[in-house]
């Protein structure tokens, strides 16, 4: 069914001795959107550029339908870049920003006038082809820049953080607008992006990277709901992680002790030991918050809230010190649903909701994967 | 408008300064040499009247003009090697890491510190017959009598490229600063090789820097009369030397401001034509 385009097959690479890429495997299926996320430093670039071809690996083989591309330089790969910051060419019209790479194949001028016109129009901006890049907007300019790299009928589009100079709201846009151009067009999409958000709405699979390394690779759905290590679960939206003991296991399920509270759970995937620490994950969504009297959950009282427009996010801090987010929807029949700092409240969820890790030498996130993990949100 | 100028007096002392400064140092003068083209020669006053053109007329002189031309040519194969040495330098610089740049900017800028006469004297020490060069050439036996480096053309066009390179080299700098890495790389991306990439891309978006190196160098390498009199000899010479000759030794001013104007003209012609450039790249208003 599915056909492999690209495939990378140990690559590595280093920069001034540090290393980026540590033999790094992926394989690109024909007509996919994939998308290669992580914090700044993690490789995601460098990767991107090596399938341009403006980077060639150390070790290992960058292979486009079977053929070894390596060594190929970008002017001989049927691939075509959309730039970070659009990389247009100041000097021409719009018209011949396009026209540029198909007047490089000494196409016939009819057939270039014809076919700008066709990528031109699919971007919406027919009426600008006699503009010059600086007298558009950002969000045209990368319409234009989208428009030239697609008028060659690339076998697969790369696209470097394309929406980061845009606002939010013209991000959206231009995101809805790339899922379609995909779809119409049905070339393969390989993204870069910081912003997990991003990620998660427009890809059919992700990579998440960090340090040269895969850290997972999966549909937007498994790398949320089931993320395979504490970095992806971090950095892929907001997570709870609560610290669990198994205190028993029988056949496929296990029993974990949490804050306490006696949990029946699913096996995980992972090997479990009587008395082993592992780490139980919660999405905020996922959290109950009940009524104080309430005989569930544990107990805590409600430290932050913040009306978010859809949901009410809170912050509650449990007895024994540590925080739980919660985000939970309004409800119709109480539209006043609220609270108050220091309201007493006992927390909750419902079983096999959560999603158990086994415990890491558990770093901490630096500094820079925490600032990563903020800018995505916002 | 009077009370804007006691509100801002440092904006009017900037004004005044500036305006005075033009007025005074750059249109009086350059008015004193229009005046002073159109009079008539004398003797003993330098300049009187009647006005007329006669010194204008003396330019289309065979004599005067064969200076002209071969002094434009001098200026124009001078120009060429500034441009052929600076173009690449100049990449390079801007490909250098930051630190380092500074540096070889710096070591580009400091024979400025150094009287442009005085350098001229040491290339003469350099290019003498028992100079250095020959000396050198002469003990490594490449030769085996002392060539005839001083006085020549050769000699004067060493000379006009030393003086007037970084003046190629700064403004070609400062548009391969300007020059983004990735407008390279997305014409490799749409299927252009390095020769099409420097032809559709580099060229273009360095075409000011090297109009701007060309003004700097072309105009000064025609005007630098000092030049040709310490390495040309009496064979070689610029209309720098027709204009300076026509004042200090000639004493005919008419004629000599008249050349002088003539250059200037050019100058502004040149500039024109920058401008020009500049509009067509799309770079004002953007």
């Amino acid at each position: 069914m599915t056909k492999t385009l690209l495939s990378l097959s140990g690559i590595s690479k280093q920069f001034d001795g540090k290393t980026v890429l540590d033999e790094l495997s992926l394989t690109i299926d024909d007509g996919e959107f994939i998308t290669l996320l992580g914090p700044s430093g993690c490789g995601k670039t460098t990767l991107l550029r090596m399938m341009a071809g403006f980077e060639h690996p150390d070790e290992g083989t960058v292979t486009l339908s079977g053929v070894d591309i390596t060594q190929t330089p970008p002017e001989h790969r049927p691939l075509n870049t959309v730039f970070q910051n659009y990389a247009l060419f100041p000097h021409m019209s719009v018209f011949d920003n396009v026209a540029y790479g198909l007047k490089m194949e000494k196409r016939p001028k009819a057939e270039i006038a014809e076919r700008v016109e066709e990528a031109l129009a699919m971007v919406q901006l027919e009426d600008f082809a006699r503009r010059k890049p600086h007298q558009l907007s950002g969000g045209q300019q990368q319409r234009v820049a989208i428009a030239r790299a697609v008028v060659k009928r690339p076998k697969m589009l790369l696209l470097d953080e394309p929406l980061s100079a845009l606002d939010y709201k013209l991000r959206r846009t231009m995101q809805v607008e790339l899922k379609r151009l995909q779809r119409e067009l049905g070339i393969t999409f390989v993204f870069v992006t910081h912003d997990q958000e991003e990620a998660l709405s427009m890809s059919d699979r992700i990579v998440v990277l960090k340090d040269g390394h895969i850290q997972q690779l999966g549909t937007p759905r498994e790398v949320y709901e089931r993320p395979a290590n504490v970095f992806t679960a971090r950095f892929v939206g907001q997570t709870n992680f609560f610290p669990g003991r198994v205190t028993n296991i029988e056949g496929e399920r296990i029993s974990v002790d949490v804050f306490g509270l006696n949990r029946d759970l699913n096996k995980p995937s992972f090997r479990v030991a009587m008395k082993q620490s592992l780490h139980v994950l919660l999405r905020p969504e996922d959290i109950r918050v009940l009524a104080p009297d309430d005989t569930e959950g544990v107990a805590g009282k409600i430290v932050e809230r913040n009306y978010k427009g859809s949901t009410l996010d809170s912050m509650i801090e449990l007895e024994d010190g540590s925080h739980v987010m919660a985000s939970e929807f309004f409800d119709e029949d109480d539209p006043t649903f609220d609270y108050s700092i220091g309201e007493r409240v006992r927390v909750s969820w419902v079983d096999g909701w959560e999603w158990l890790l086994a415990e890491e030498g558990d770093e901490p996130l630096t500094d820079e994967e925490e600032l990563a993990a903020d800018d995505a949100e916002h | 408008m009077m009370r804007s100028i006691k509100q801002q007096p440092f904006r009017a002392a900037v004004l005044v300064l500036v305006w005075g400064w033009l007025l005074f140092l750059v249109l009086a003068p350059n008015m004193l040499v229009v005046g002073a083209s159109v009079m008539t020669r004398n003797p003993s006053t330098f300049i009187s009247l009647p006005l007329n053109l006669d010194a204008y007329r003396q330019l289309f002189n065979p004599l005067y003009l064969d200076v002209f031309l071969h002094s434009l040519y001098m200026a124009a194969l001078t120009t060429l090697i500034c441009l052929l040495i600076g173009y690449p330098f100049a990449w390079a610089l801007s490909r250098v890491e930051k630190r380092r740049q500074m540096l070889l900017i710096f070591l580009l800028i400091v024979p400025f510190w150094t009287n442009s006469l005085v350098r001229t004297y040491a290339l003469k020490l350099i290019l003498a017959t028992n100079g250095l060069l020959n000396s050198a050439l002469m003990s490594l036996g490449v030769i085996d009598e002392p060539a005839q480096l001083l006085y020549t053309e050769g000699a004067v066009i060493v000379g006009l490229v030393y003086l007037l390179l970084p003046f190629m080299i700064l403004p070609l700098y400062s548009v391969f600063e300007d020059l983004r890495q990735d407008v390279l790389l997305a014409s490799h991306d749409l299927g252009a090789g390095r020769l099409a990439t420097f032809k559709n891309v580099v060229v273009p978006l360095t075409l000011p820097g090297v109009l701007a190196g060309v003004m700097l160098v072309l105009l000064p390498a025609m005007g630098l009369f000092f030049v040709p009199d310490i390495l040309g000899g009496s064979r070689n010479l610029l209309v720098g030397n027709v204009i300076k000759n026509q004042f200090l030794d000639a004493r005919n001013w008419p004629f000599g401001a008249a050349a002088s104007i003539v250059l200037t003209l050019t100058m502004a012609l040149l500039m024109f034509a920058h401008r020009l450039s500049k509009r067509r790249l799309g770079e004002e208003g953007a």
